[in-house]
């Protein structure tokens, strides 16, 4: 089915792997920030937010992007909502 | 008069600058131009054999740099083409025997006589990258549609710029060795992915295509043995860096075999 779509929305071919990693690699490349310096920093955050809020490790989302010709650190950390509060309060 | 200074980069090694600085500076001075081909790829010399003209040199780069003749006494004359100059690398292993100052001085004074100076710039981004940038009034820089060579030639744009002090409006981008059959299957990044990439302005697409290899065996340009599609795409580069304004060809691709396709259907 995958495969069905895929051969006739165009977007069969390799080259659209290319472009997208390179997308990402240049972004990293021109902020000077390497995937590696990320994770620390992803670390480090999540242990400081921890302190505070309650959250779902594995939903977290650390990227880089482009917007406006420069480039963004984008956090996405989506709040355990099921729980009565905020820690610590 | 004062000439202009181009140089011919990449970050990545064996894309084609050699071939590039070679043909282009071949079809400008068939254009009627005087043009000079500095060598910068010191150690590791290749613009003489590309040109055929390695039995002729005497002095070299480092000779000249060093006050042991003058340029022109180093000038190796292209007897097939009115105009066309070399000056050849020195096959030395001191890669940093030239300093930027002395570099950019040279091209400086050869400006001053012939109308462009094409410089073969070395791979990699150390001093003798530095050495070839630092004169250049403007870049060409050769991109393969490949992901090492486009990101290359990213960080390759960002140094210019820093290191070079060339203004992004006056850095070209040339795509060489694209296959059309790949682009159609897209299987192979096609200009505009690369030009979306790198937002630099095209200058060049060269097409993969074997007759480059038969150049470079017998020592001739291609702009002077073929009448072929490189030789067109060469032709086309340079009436673009005359100010021309050529259209690029929307199919460089004009095989036999691929037209048969066509009309079957088998490819668009
Ligand atoms: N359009 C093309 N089609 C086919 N072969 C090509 C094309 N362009 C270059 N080549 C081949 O690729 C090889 C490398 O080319 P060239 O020496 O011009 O690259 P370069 O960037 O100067 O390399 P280096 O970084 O080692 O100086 C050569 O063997 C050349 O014949
Ligand atoms: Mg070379």
């Amino acid at each position: 089915m995958f495969g069905f779509k895929k051969l006739f929305s165009g977007e069969a071919g390799s080259k659209n792997a290319a472009k997208e990693r390179l997308r990402l690699v240049l972004i990293h490349d021109r902020a000077s920030v390497s995937q590696e310096t990320i994770e620390s920093m992803k670390r480090e955050l999540i242990d400081v937010i921890s302190h505070y809020i309650e959250f779902d490790t594995n939903d977290l989302e650390f990227k880089m992007e482009s917007k406006n010709e420069k480039v963004a650190l984008i956090a996405s950390i989506p709040i355990v909502s099921n729980k009565k509060s905020i820690k610590g309060a | 008069m004062s000439g202009k200074a181009i140089v011919i980069t990449s970050g990545k090694g064996g894309v084609g600058k050699t071939t590039t600085t070679a043909n282009l500076g071949a079809a400008l001075a068939l254009a009627g131009n005087t043009v000079v081909l500095l060598d910068a790829d010191i150690g590791l010399r290749n613009l003489d054999v590309v040109m055929g003209l390695e039995n002729r040199i005497v002095y070299d780069l480092v000779n000249v740099v060093e006050g042991v003749c003058t340029y022109n006494k180093a000038l190796i004359k292209d007897k097939r083409i009115d105009g066309l100059y070399l000056l050849p690398a020195a096959q030395i292993k001191d890669k940093d025997a030239i300093k930027p100052e002395q570099m950019k001085a040279l091209v400086e004074n050869i400006k001053e006589e012939f109308d462009f100076v094409l410089i073969d710039c070395p791979a990699g981004i150390e001093q003798g990258f530095l050495n070839a940038i630092i004169g250049a009034d403007e870049a060409i820089i050769i991109v393969t549609p490949e992901v090492s060579s486009v990101r290359d030639a990213d960080r390759v744009v960002g140094l210019l710029d820093k290191k070079g002090n060339i203004p992004l409006e006056n850095m070209h981008m040339v795509v060489n060795r694209i296959r059309m059959d790949m682009v159609r299957k897209k299987e192979m990044l096609d200009v505009s992915d690369i030009e979306d990439l790198l937002r630099i302005n095209v200058l060049g697409v060269i097409p993969d295509d074997e007759s480059v290899i038969v150049s470079t065996n017998k020592g001739e340009p291609i702009v002077l043995s073929s009448k072929n599609s490189v030789a067109q795409a060469f032709h086309d580069m340079a009436g673009r860096v005359l100010g021309e304004d050529i259209p690029f060809d929307e199919k460089p691709d004009r095989s036999f075999v691929s037209a048969v396709m066509r009309f079957f259907g088998l490819a668009q």
